[in-house]
């Protein structure tokens, strides 16, 4: 079995590829990569939580949308995190609670600014364990 | 041994390389290409063709899919990319807009010359740095109520003009007059304004900036005059940003909605990330009307932006405003959809025109082009990467006809951020730019490594190429001697 995740080259933006032995895992994990390209996952800690509920047609926009919820409340609450623990998860719907805290320009070094993840490149795959492919407009 | 492009595109001169429709089922009009031969070898190493030709699907796409000779490989839509689809039965896609709603550049003159503010540029950019807020996370100086952030998307930069940010003039030397009609902010989510509130009147991160360049070569003296560009020597400030976390949301939140639409309408698409709607389909015109806001927001926050610039230069150099001659030359957004009329099969239509990393670039006498430059064109920016250069240039007829208006907007990335970070780090790019003369300050020294010269193609051989095929007209070229990195 594969990291937990790696990050992918692209000329313009970045991706990321996640696994893990469910999907509940993978998207867990996607989301880690989300927040180890923000910042140094290393200086933070679990202070607070965020609960999120989507509903979406399939699990790829799932994905996508999982990943560009935690990346709105970074923008407007300026929080960073580094667990996640997703709940529930099928092809439709997603609950998860995700740890961190306020950002803290003395304690977090923030290193890029994520725009949106895509739906470009986008994979959700269960033939090998669970992986996820996702491309971020950096 | 051939190039692999060859044997798949089709030379028309030197400039210009057709995808044709065979090149993939499904294509609806074929791709063409403006650059050099050998540019072509690193354009095919990526997927751009395969971007190019997947925006060749979309309904309604007339003459071509586009690229322009930045062209780089994107998400959805290749970056530098142009396409136009008839509002009667085509759509319109977020994706060839970008999360970056009117991302854009703006100049202004000065009556400053080099041996004037080299003296103080360390004491510039320091000030520039505290006066205008930029980096990641960064917050505006700005506080506004939603119901103040709502005349903000329907006003632009006259909402800016209106509470002391910069002057009426500027609005006319900006595209649109710096508002794009139609906004309406019951079309945008609360969430793009819980995002926009706080990131008005910011610089932002990535490769946004703000750039005191000198002007060092003059290719049309009338047409340099005409913008207040007078001679070799004379300092220019350019602002390059977009509408921040606003522009994003919206984006995000109409690409879900669209993909949702392409189920509806049946349209058959090669990319999730190209989702689109009839332009005259109420998703289509929803989109629209939020797409107008994030541009207006735009708008406003590189008017704010313009206005902390003059600040900061009158406080440093300790003259006025009038002995500074600090005028806008002009703004103009590169990554929006427009509606604009082109003839088509003989006959004047209406089209949505898309760019993706593309400059307008109306010629003289247009009647879009403000009355200041009417006689010479509109002026056309193109920035390159902190190390190079920038250019001004002007529309062109050419550009009417076979690029529905339309011409480049950079340099263009070459290197992943990654790989540029690996082969370079920041202390030795500030290190490579101060034996340029070039003063830098960044947020962090990661994010100056991902935007170092190396990691961009040549400015200068992009302009070179929209300029022989005629898409745009060289006017002047100016690089820059201090830079602010978000």
């Amino acid at each position: 079995m594969e990291g937990e995740f790696e990050i992918v080259d692209h000329t313009a933006d970045v991706g990321i590829k996640a696994y893990g032995a469910n999907m509940n895992q993978a998207f867990a994990n996607a989301a880690k990569a989300l927040f180890s390209l923000i910042t140094e996952l290393d200086n933070v800690d679990e202070v607070l939580y965020r609960d999120i509920e989507l509903v979406a047609p399939d699990q790829e926009s799932l994905l996508v949308e999982w990943l560009n919820e935690l990346i709105y409340i970074f923008d407007a609450e300026n929080i960073v995190f580094k667990r996640f623990d997703i709940t529930q998860l099928n092809n439709t719907r997603l609950k998860a609670r995700s740890y961190g805290e306020k950002v803290d320009s003395a304690k977090h070094k923030l290193k890029i600014g994520v725009k949106a993840a895509t739906y470009h490149m986008l994979k959700v795959d269960k033939t090998n364990g669970c992986q996820v492919q996702v491309l971020f407009d950096i | 041994m051939p190039a692999p492009w060859q044997g798949i595109l089709k030379k028309i001169d030197d400039y210009r390389w057709e995808i044709p429709k065979s090149y993939k089922a499904g294509m609806t009009v074929p791709g063409l290409i403006f650059a050099s031969e050998s540019m072509l070898n690193h354009i095919w190493q990526e997927q751009v063709f395969q971007q190019v030709a997947n925006v060749a699907f979309l309904p309604g796409i007339v003459n071509y899919s586009l690229a322009m000779p930045d062209i780089h490989w994107g998400y959805g839509f290749p970056i530098g990319g142009v396409a136009a689809t008839r509002v009667t039965d085509g759509v319109i896609s977020p994706g060839g807009v970008g999360f970056d709603i009117n991302c854009g550049v703006r100049l202004l003159r000065t009556n400053l010359t080099e041996e004037e503010v080299r003296p103080k540029i360390e004491q510039l950019i320091a000030e520039l740095y505290v006066n205008i807020p930029s980096g990641l996370g960064s917050k505006g100086k700005i506080r506004v109520s939603e119901k103040e952030l709502n005349e903000v998307l329907t006003k632009g930069s006259r909402w800016a003009v209106e509470k002391g940010f910069g002057e009426a003039e500027d609005i006319v030397v900006t595209e649109e007059s710096g508002c794009l009609k139609g906004a309406n902010p019951g079309k945008v989510s609360d969430k793009a304004k819980k995002r926009g509130i706080p990131q008005l009147g910011t610089l932002g991160s990535g490769n946004h900036f703000l750039e005191l360049e000198v002007v060092d070569e003059i290719y049309d003296r009338d047409a340099a005059g005409a913008m207040g560009i007078d001679d070799v020597g004379q300092v220019l400030f350019l602002i390059h940003t977009g509408s921040r976390g606003f522009g994003h949301e919206v984006c995000s939140d109409y690409v879900r909605l669209l993909g949702e639409a392409v189920k509806r309408y049946g349209i058959n698409l090669p990319d999730r990330q190209l989702a689109c709607a009839p332009v005259n389909s109420p998703e289509g015109q929803d989109y629209l009307q939020a797409m107008a806001c994030a541009a207006n927001y735009a708008w406003t926050n590189r008017q704010c932006i313009t206005h902390w610039t003059r600040e900061s230069l009158i406080k440093v150099l300790g003259k006025s405003r009038k002995e500074l001659g600090l005028e806008q030359i002009y703004d103009v957004c590169h990554n929006i959809a427009k509606l604009e009329e082109y003839p088509i099969d003989g006959k004047r239509q209406k089209l949505c025109v898309h760019r993706k990393g593309a400059t307008r670039a109306f010629p003289a006498g247009h009647p879009d082009v403000p009355d200041v430059y009417r006689d010479i064109g509109q002026p056309v920016l193109i920035p390159g990467d902190m190390g190079r250069c920038s250019y001004i240039a002007l529309g062109t007829e050419t550009a009417m006809k076979e690029s529905f208006g339309s011409t480049c907007h950079g340099a263009g990335r070459m290197q992943s951020r990654a790989a540029a970070k690996r082969s370079l780090r920041g202390a030795d790019v500030v290190k490579a730019l101060t034996a340029k003369g070039i003063t830098v300050k960044a947020g962090s020294m990661g994010s100056l490594a991902e935007e170092a010269s190396e990691a961009y193609k040549d400015v200068t051989e992009v302009v070179e190429i929209t300029h022989k095929a005629g898409l745009s007209r060289k006017v002047a070229r100016a690089i820059p001697v201090g830079v602010i990195k978000g």
